[in-house]
């Protein structure tokens, strides 16, 4: 059993090495063959062809926040879908397949519960 | 200490508790808020591969989904909306008094830590058997359902309570036209940020 829990994380890892191959690859070929004639008015940060107005450290509006919050809270949520996914086949087999279906969808509306009181008091509206 | 060397998993250890180590240092140091931020990102990511190395698989992916997905973005929001000036400080804000403060404390949580840990399980040796998330599942609804259905009560209560702390006030009709980067909530922002 732990022999078979690493190697499957060693086939993760494989996986990842692969893919930071290709894109260091890439970006490693990309500084090598293009031309590369800097100048400053080419480094500017360009923005729709008007001058940059202000620093890039720019304050963002508050209303993201509530965003990131409720992002946060049903990130939670979906973490404890994950080890009801793995579960569902072998409970149905079970015979017990509406038991743990209920148990979800019972998890789920208490939490939506949140999102209609995050709707209702307009949180969720772009004004 | 020849013997502990031969070992595979010790070697993985090394490679993952160095950037870790690095990634908290320089997010303590770092003299940009949003670099400490990343940084802490490596942080995280080393310690969700630590419980990995230790068989704890739902532990690492929940760190790394939770933590790395939503707090860090929570953390930068957080940052990105107070009206404190973000960019490169020159100088760290804290005077020698409060650094030495801050390393006696961490230093005596560490120690207290340590000396926890050793006491309280001293030579055991512990069998690491993988607990696989779907065993995981196993338990949480053959065992603990009802502690499940409660983590939805507390998590709306986390929800409702991150709203209600976080909200602007709508006693202020004025504010809707404001554009994108308007200020006037940042103090409402900076109490929802401890939250």
């Amino acid at each position: 059993m732990p022999n078979q829990y690493f190697g499957d994380y060693i086939t993760v890892l494989v996986f990842m090495a692969v893919g930071a191959i290709i894109v260091g690859g890439a970006v490693v070929a990309a500084s090598l063959l293009a031309p590369n004639h800097p100048n400053k008015t080419k480094s500017e940060i360009y923005e729709c062809g008007i001058n940059p107005v202000g620093g890039g450290w720019s304050q963002s509006h508050i209303r993201y926040y509530i965003f990131a919050l409720l992002f946060l809270i049903f990130d939670v949520e979906a973490i404890f879908i994950f080890p009801w996914a793995l579960k569902v086949e072998s409970f149905a087999e079970a015979g017990m397949g509406g038991f743990i279906f209920v148990e979800m969808v019972i998890f789920i509306v208490i939490l939506l519960l949140g999102l209609v009181y995050a709707i209702r008091k307009g949180v969720l509206r772009w004004e | 200490m020849n013997d502990w060397l031969t070992q595979a998993e010790n070697w993985a250890f090394i490679l993952i508790a160095l950037p870790m180590v690095l990634g908290a240092w320089r997010s303590v140091t770092s003299r940009n808020v949003v670099h400490s931020v990343l940084f802490l990102v490596i942080t995280l990511a080393a310690s969700a591969a630590l419980f990995l190395l230790l068989g704890a698989e739902f532990v690492a992916w929940s760190v790394v989904l939770v933590y790395i997905g939503a707090v860090i973005v929570l953390f930068l929001f957080g940052i990105m909306i107070t009206r404190a000036p973000l960019g490169m400080e020159t100088e760290l804000s804290h005077s020698n008094q409060t650094k030495l403060g801050a390393a006696l404390v961490s230093g005596a949580l560490f120690a207290l830590i340590t000396v926890a840990v050793i006491t309280g399980f001293g030579e055991t040796e512990i069998v690491s058997n993988p607990t696989r998330t779907s065993e995981i599942g196993q338990s949480m609804f053959e065992r603990f359902v009802i502690p499940f259905e409660v983590v939805s009560v507390v998590l709306l209560a986390a929800l409702i309570g991150g709203i209600v702390l976080a909200r602007r006030d709508p006693a202020e009709p004025g504010d809707s036209s404001s554009s994108l980067g308007g200020a006037q909530s940042a103090h409402v922002t900076a109490e929802g940020g401890e939250a």
